[in-house]
């Protein structure tokens, strides 16, 4: 068998090596060389240049369309709303531009294929066109810039709402902690060399602030319609805290402490009502049927989005909205820190 | 030997002179040693650079489509993956976690440095620079073989840590510590981590002798008449390009040395209050986000070292083969300088999202979005070079036309990514990975496609094989497409990038047909690969024979005899007598007039208003 395998294989380099060889000896015979370029050339690629923006742009209209229901769905936070509507007036301008200026370039790639009989126009420069183009872009992107900026602005500025309610989110190779603030609304320091035995995200355990602190593993509750401020921090390598559903996202830093805010503006309740994530988990469980997977339903999720070593691929954490009451209850039956670290019992 | 104060005449009359004198002398004892190895000719040497650059090509190819194959089909057994990568990284077929992301990494490393900037760079600026100029050669021949064996030596480096037990480097091309500072972070950082940071090192000492050669050169050995408003766009853009490499790599090797600083001696540059491995370690008051500037300081600019000889090169091959001149000389000029100044004030965009300071953002949002408008021109310029041409369709027209759609549809995408508001929900997911392969990855290989293919008669004096090009371009043009206009949809479902497999979690179990419909594209894309190295290595033999201009072109290197000889032109060195792009000038007997046809009377040079 191997063999003939070998055997076919000498055989078919001795034919590609003669098969060259009548190219080869064919290149004198002709007039034109093979590299030369005839009308015949050019008149079939600038063909395929036009025949080639229809696929493309057939291509991107083909995918928009099919792939649309699988994108997020509509942001559930009150600035992601915002960054929704930015988004989309950005991306009306990106793809305008993306399709006039691919429409000329192979329009012209086409139309003005070469041929024997005529001659290129002589046209170096003009400085009103050029101006044009400098211009308009400028003044385009100066919107751009405006709105990006005002946004960015509030999206960055300090949580300053009276019933805000602060969490840290706490990273680690490969696991997310949530802490929550007790009763006097303040989290307590921290010191990385207190880490170990139940102190697992290095609470500073001379500080008092810290004694009514809830720390939370696996899922966590916020409530909707108030204004949550992230800190996030990491134990070893720099991660990112990316809740994409909410349009968050924020580095974890070793070292240092990084912050972000948002207001939820849809419970998971709700979530799972919606006609457009309906239809999006349904498609999901179509796909995990197939595979002999246990059906889903919608959950926020907190994902790593920072390259953090092997396993930051399996580096998430459920996020569950609630209303008001359900997370007034869930929060009433968290277990404060102080409860579980030993050294905190014998100072009291 | 010339000076700056020598004028351009008797430059040119002291390097013929020496070079003559010197030419007897090599004849006869060229060695192949001096001819093949340690050659100091720039065409050699440009030579060399190209096909190191190629087998590097392949090695980072073939790793993005084991990583692509992980990506459709996780969990698959691939046999193919199991005998390239044995059974420590790929049991049965199947890929390590670990291993993917090294492969990510190494893919990434790969490509961006030595495929597009060594590749690039290394071989064009030292074909066409002393070619285009005039000059008999570099500036400093021997520079310049160190150049090409620092590359070389960096290359063998950071393929042999492919090869050790922990694996090369995998905490991601950026290496951002702690994750490559801390061995107990992941295996990649051990020994792999240390030789890429080596390999690196001497990368950049092979950019930097390259660059100040090729900056010196294009300075001061220009042939008389060659004003700097007469030189060829692709000069224009080595020139950037390399003056960009100076003032950028060395950053690089500052961030570098402190991150081995970090590493092996126990400082604290990037590292703080940091517990692994099950123990806090000493490190206090570094930051991570000292690297991220600073790698960034030379990684936004590297977008452009890697564009920038790119766009010359299409600039070049647009109005050789419209058989018009390029449109807005001047404006080039002035948006690649514009680009060049300003990619060194536009780092921070990268670092939205880093916890840098949120005012600090709000600046480097303005400064990338200026940056678009110089882009802007050149696309409109190539554009209106094209209008009312008279394109001949040699392949390195398809693969210039190629570059400029990518440049315009990766180009758009970068203004939501400049937009730090927006930046918040894609940063890190396939939308960038779809922006950067698309803006700087498929242009910068478009572009050195076409340089291959439009100056292959300079490189190996032999014709290569035209239909095989047109397969090669449209094959290469569709696919790649094909792969990444797909990830931008991925970046909008929240798919963050470096992901082992999206599957371990169901929120993008729907998403698993686009990845295939990428791999699929990727596989198709590569294979088409095939057909540009069989026409490549069997023309480098058995090509027709090259024609003194087989493009009818106007610049210097097409007026040299087609042979490689020593000091490149066997006379005295022509003089330049107008600009490079009097394609289809009225009056003018043929449609180009080459550089050396002296001006008419009342004939205006058309570079230089």
């Amino acid at each position: 068998m191997n063999f003939l395998v070998l055997f076919t294989i000498v055989l078919l380099i001795i034919a590609g090596h003669q098969l060259l060889r009548v190219i080869e000896l064919s290149r004198g015979l002709k007039k034109t060389k093979e590299w030369q370029i005839t009308d015949t050339d050019n008149n079939m690629m600038g063909k395929a240049m036009l025949i080639f923006m229809f696929l493309f742009f057939g291509f991107f209209i083909w995918q928009a369309a099919r792939w649309n229901e699988r994108v997020l769905p509509g942001a559930a936070s009150v600035h992601g709303e915002k960054i929704d509507t930015l988004w989309d007036w950005n991306m009306y301008l990106c793809t305008f531009v993306f399709f006039v200026t691919n429409f000329f370039l192979f329009y012209f790639a086409y139309k003005y294929r070469g041929n024997k009989k005529t001659q290129a126009t002589y046209f170096p420069h003009d400085n009103r066109l050029e101006m044009a183009w400098t211009i308009v872009p400028a003044i385009v992107l100066a919107f751009v810039i405006i709105f990006g900026l005002k946004y960015w602005n509030e999206i960055t500025d300090e949580a300053k709402s009276a019933n805000k309610i602060t969490i840290e989110l706490y990273a680690k190779q490969f696991a997310w902690t949530a802490r929550y603030t007790g009763k006097d609304g303040k989290l307590g320091q921290t010191d990385y060399r207190q880490i170990g035995g139940s102190n697992s995200v290095g609470m500073d355990t001379s500080d008092i602030k810290g004694f009514d602190d809830m720390i939370v593993n696996n899922e966590f509750h916020i409530p909707v319609g108030r204004e949550i401020e992230f800190f996030m921090r990491s134990r070893d390598v720099l991660h990112s805290a990316y809740m994409p559903h909410f349009r968050a996202q924020m580095n974890c830093v070793p070292g240092m402490v990084t912050t972000f805010k948002f207001i939820p503006t849809k419970t998971t309740a709700q979530m799972r009502k919606d006609p457009y994530v309906v239809k999006m988990i349904a498609n999901i469980n179509k796909v995990r049927l197939a595979k002999n997977k246990e059906p889903i339903e919608f959950d926020y999720l907190l994902m790593c989005n920072k390259i953090c070593g092997q396993s930051h691929y399996n580096m998430q954490m459920s996020l569950i909205v609630d209303t008001e009451a359900d997370y007034n209850a869930w929060i009433a039956k968290q277990k404060a820190f102080k409860i579980v670290t030993p050294k905190n019992i014998a100072l009291k | 030997m010339a000076t700056v104060t020598t004028s351009a005449l008797e430059k040119e009359h002291l390097v013929h002179h020496d070079h003559v004198h010197e030419h007897d002398h090599d004849d006869h004892h060229e060695t192949f040693v001096t001819k093949y190895i340690f050659s100091q000719d720039h065409k050699m040497i440009s030579r060399q650079f190209l096909i190191t650059a190629i087998v590097m090509g392949i090695v980072a190819m073939t790793m993005s489509i084991i990583f692509r194959m992980q990506l459709a089909w996780p969990g698959e057994k691939f046999a193919f993956i199991n005998a390239l990568l044995g059974d420590k990284w790929a049991k049965d077929g199947i890929l390590d976690p670990n291993m993917y992301l090294a492969l990510v990494t190494i893919h990434g490393t790969i490509m961006v440095f030595f495929v597009l900037t060594g590749g690039l760079s290394g071989t064009f600026s030292n074909l066409l620079i002393p070619y285009q100029i005039g000059a008999r050669d570099m500036a400093s021949g021997f520079l310049n073989m160190l150049s090409y064996w620092f590359f070389f030596i960096s290359s063998a480096i950071m393929i042999a840590s492919c090869f050790i037990s922990d694996g090369p480097a995998a905490a991601g091309w950026t290496i951002y510590p702690p994750l490559s500072a801390l061995p107990e972070a992941m295996p990649g950082s051990k020994l792999g981590m240390t030789m890429w940071l080596i390999s690196m090192t001497i990368f950049v000492v092979s950019s930097l002798l390259g660059s100040l050669n090729y900056i010196v050169t294009i300075v001061n050995l220009r042939t008389k008449g060659m004003k700097m408003t007469r030189m060829p766009l692709t000069i224009w853009a080595f020139l950037i390009t390399a003056i960009l490499g100076v003032l950028s790599f060395p950053v690089l090797v500052s961030a570098v040395l402190l991150l081995i600083m970090d590493r092996s001696f126990g400082t604290s540059f990037y590292l703080s209050d940091i517990y692994i491995g099950g123990r806090p370690l000493d490190n206090v008051g570094g930051s991570p986000i000292l690297f991220e500037h600073l790698f960034w300081f030379l990684g936004h600019p590297e977008v452009y070292i890697v564009l920038l000889p790119a766009l010359g090169i299409t600039s070049e091959v647009i109005a050789t083969s419209s058989r018009k001149p390029i449109f807005g000389y001047r404006a080039m000029i002035g948006s690649m300088l514009a680009i060049g100044f300003l990619s060194f004030i536009v780092w921070g965009h990268h670092m939205f999202m880093t916890g840098m300071n949120p005012f600090l953002g709000s600046v480097f949002v303005f400064t990338t979005l200026l940056i678009a408008i110089p882009s802007a021109v050149k696309a409109f310029n190539y554009i209106t070079t094209l209008w009312k041409g008279n394109i001949q369709y040699t392949p390195a027209m398809l693969f210039s036309i190629g570059l400029v759609s990518s440049f315009i549809t990766g180009g758009v995408t970068g203004i939501i990514l400049a937009d730090s508001t927006l930046d918040i929900n894609v940063h890190d997911t396939y939308f960038v990975v779809a922006h950067f392969h698309i803006v700087m990855g498929l242009s910068a290989i478009f572009g050195m496609f076409a340089g291959i293919y439009h100056w292959f008669p300079k490189l190996f004096l032999r014709m290569l094989n035209k239909k095989l090009g047109y397969v090669h371009f449209w094959l290469t043009f569709i696919t790649a497409y094909g792969v990444f206009f797909p990830m931008h949809f991925l970046g909008l479902a929240g798919v963050p990038r470096r992901y082992y497999t999206n599957s371990n979690f169901p929120m993008f179990d729907n998403l698993v047909d686009i990845q295939q419909i990428v791999t699929v594209f990727a596989i198709i894309g590569a294979l088409a690969q095939g057909v540009f190295l069989f026409n490549f290595f069997y023309s480098i033999f058995r090509g027709e024979k090259a024609p003194q201009n087989p493009w009818n072109s106007n610049t210097l290197e097409w007026t040299n005899p087609v042979a490689h000889i020593h000091g490149n032109w066997p006379g005295a060195i022509p003089h330049v007598e107008r600009w490079a792009y009097d394609y289809s000038k009225p009056g003018a007997e043929k449609d180009f007039v080459p550089q050396t046809v002296p001006l008419q009377e009342g004939e205006h040079d058309g570079g230089g208003h």
